[in-house]
């Protein structure tokens, strides 16, 4: 598939986005942080920031957006119109958090309960995102168990490495949740090595001679193609990465996606001061690098069933 | 409502396609083009038609297939278009609504007034049947003409889908595949005719004949008949070899 760059930016964003919302939940429901003007502020403008902008990115895509708004509607059927739905609704509770937390300085009792409920909406909105594309059937690869638990842990992975930089430049930060991080990070990335081994082994669920109809005929291959040049099925499904290059980008990826961060978050659990800031923001550098290239990858590498047609062999 | 209809309608227009009989000659795809470029998804809008990178929206494309190996291989020429499908994942997936089965008798349209243009529908289609029209920035699609086959202005015989009423081999039939004893019914029972992709589960409406068994006397002998005449010197005449050379070519 087309890696198109608004829809990479729109699932990372707003994943990270409401991955700080998760962690914020968390965080308040365990007391574990006291509630101050300036993490709140930032914490929060980061979150809906992220969050925000990425909603908005997702609609440069479209051939309309004036009316992105009627993407509300189809919630029976579609897990698009059902992600639009969870976004929008997700800013009322989140709102409501931000406000106990800034301006009220308190995460007790009702604050609390909507901070849950924040961070509730927060999971369902990721789930709803993984779910668009688990959902469909002509991209085989996707629709792999492990495809909506990557985006929830991905989503924890770097809005957990957000909050963990925020607070170890703001707030006091305390040990165990820096390896907390560190837990959700390696299990995203265990999560993601699973599904890169069960992708390349997958038995093929269609193939040339399945979408002709002429296997019995023996190997089906394209003599001609409709036309000379390329057509709008091609350029959007037809996107192609060598097996290489892709082994290269995931090394690259679990490179910086996990082994930094993992280790950037273990130690921060030990320093403090300046050393605490500098493992902090080298543990969310190597985040944002290796979560952008996991999600290019993964619109990169899936292969579209449409493309049998024009000569792929199986998908 | 991007939910399918409750029940299967009693009616389902589709095609079926005869890959035994289609030549290949693109006409179906080119009138297919030329009508529906003022029909109910007009205009099929193309960009750059005469730059080095044309692109532009067809409903209808034809690929030519070869399958099997050697003397027992064929080529197929193979006319692509819109399924139909009973359970299309195009009109499930869309969030406003503007794609949609027609209850009454299956057929997937989509509304441009309500598409935003998000291509999930596209995605969602193994068959790659539909087309976005970056001009217009919503998604377009084979209508099974429904402007012709619901013309009662037309004489009944051209009440058929442009690419049907244009094809010069009959390799393309329209009928009512809901009904087991329309012709066309009929002719998919008779012939075998079968799914594209039936795995990924769409259940498409159309369907396809496959191409007849080759009989022996058709397939191409193994030793070539006219090595003789086209040897140098094969006639004795070096003109006449000339002659055969140029015309062998």
């Amino acid at each position: 598939m087309h890696p198109a760059y608004s829809v990479i930016f729109f699932t990372t964003a707003s994943g990270a986005g409401y991955g700080m919302l998760v962690w914020l939940a968390i965080l308040a429901a365990t007391n574990a942080v006291s509630p101050s003007l300036a993490s709140g502020v930032t914490i929060f403008v980061v979150a809906l920031g992220l969050i925000t902008s990425g909603l908005l990115s997702s609609t440069f895509h479209l051939g309309h957006p004036e009316r992105a708004w009627r993407a509300l509607s189809q919630w029976r059927s579609s897990w698009l119109s059902r992600e639009g739905i969870a976004a929008i609704v997700t800013y009322i509770p989140a709102l409501l958090f931000a406000l106990g937390w800034i301006v009220f300085a308190s995460v007790d009792g009702n604050w609390r309960i909507v901070g849950l409920i924040t961070g509730l909406m927060a999971l369902v909105t990721v789930a709803c995102t993984g779910m668009i594309y688990a959902s469909l059937k002509a991209i085989p690869r996707w629709t792999d168990a492990t495809v909506v638990p990557i985006y929830l842990a991905f989503a924890l992975s770097s809005g957990g490495a957000l909050i963990i930089t925020v607070l170890a430049i703001l707030g006091p930060l305390t040990s165990q949740w820096a390896w907390l991080v560190a837990l959700a990070t390696a299990l995203a990335w265990a999560l993601k090595l699973l599904y890169w081994h069960r992708i390349d082994n997958a038995a093929p669920v269609a193939t040339a001679e399945s979408a002709t109809g002429l296997g019995h005929l023996g190997t089906v291959r394209q003599l001609e193609a409709p036309h000379s040049g390329e057509n709008y099925i091609m350029r959007e499904m037809g996107f192609q990465i060598a097996r290489k290059h892709a082994a290269r980008l995931r090394m690259i990826a679990l490179l910086f996606g996990g082994a930094i961060p993992i280790l950037a978050f273990i130690v921060a659990g030990f320093v403090g001061g300046p050393a605490l800031m500098i493992v902090a923001l080298a543990g969310l550098a190597g985040t944002v690098v290796g979560v952008l290239l996991e999600r290019w990858l993964f619109f990169a590498e899936a292969q579209h069933a449409a493309m049998l047609f024009y000569g792929a062999k199986a998908v | 409502m991007t939910s399918l209809p409750q029940q299967t309608s009693a009616q389902q227009p589709g095609l079926v396609i005869d890959l035994d009989i289609c030549v290949g000659c693109h006409a179906c795809a080119v009138n297919c083009k030329e009508w529906n470029t003022g029909g109910h998804s007009a205009p099929l809008t193309d960009e750059e038609p005469y730059g080095a990178d044309p692109l532009g929206v067809w409903f209808n494309r034809i690929h030519t297939y070869e399958a099997g190996d050697g003397a027992e291989g064929q080529t197929v020429h193979f006319p692509r278009s819109c399924l139909h499908c009973e359970e299309p994942a195009c009109v499930t997936v869309c969030p406003t609504g503007a794609s949609y089965k027609r209850e009454a008798d299956g057929i997937v349209l989509v509304n441009a007034d309500s598409c935003i243009g998000c291509k999930l529908c596209s995605w969602a289609c193994p068959y790659g049947a539909r087309e976005y029209d970056h001009s217009d920035g919503v998604m377009k699609k084979c209508t099974l003409c429904i402007e012709r086959i619901e013309n009662q202005n037309l004489p009944e015989i051209d009440r058929v889908p442009a690419c049907v009423s244009t094809c010069p081999a009959s390799a393309r039939h329209f009928g009512d595949l809901g009904d087991p004893n329309s012709d066309i019914s009929q002719l998919v029972q008779e012939r075998g005719g079968y799914d594209l992709m039936p795995e990924m589960g769409m259940k498409p409406v159309n369907k396809y004949l496959p191409p007849r068994a080759q009989p022996a006397s058709l397939a191409p002998s193994p030793t070539p008949t006219s090595t003789a005449a086209t040897e140098p010197g094969g006639t004795g005449s070096p003109f006449l070899d000339w002659v055969d050379r140029t015309l062998s070519r």
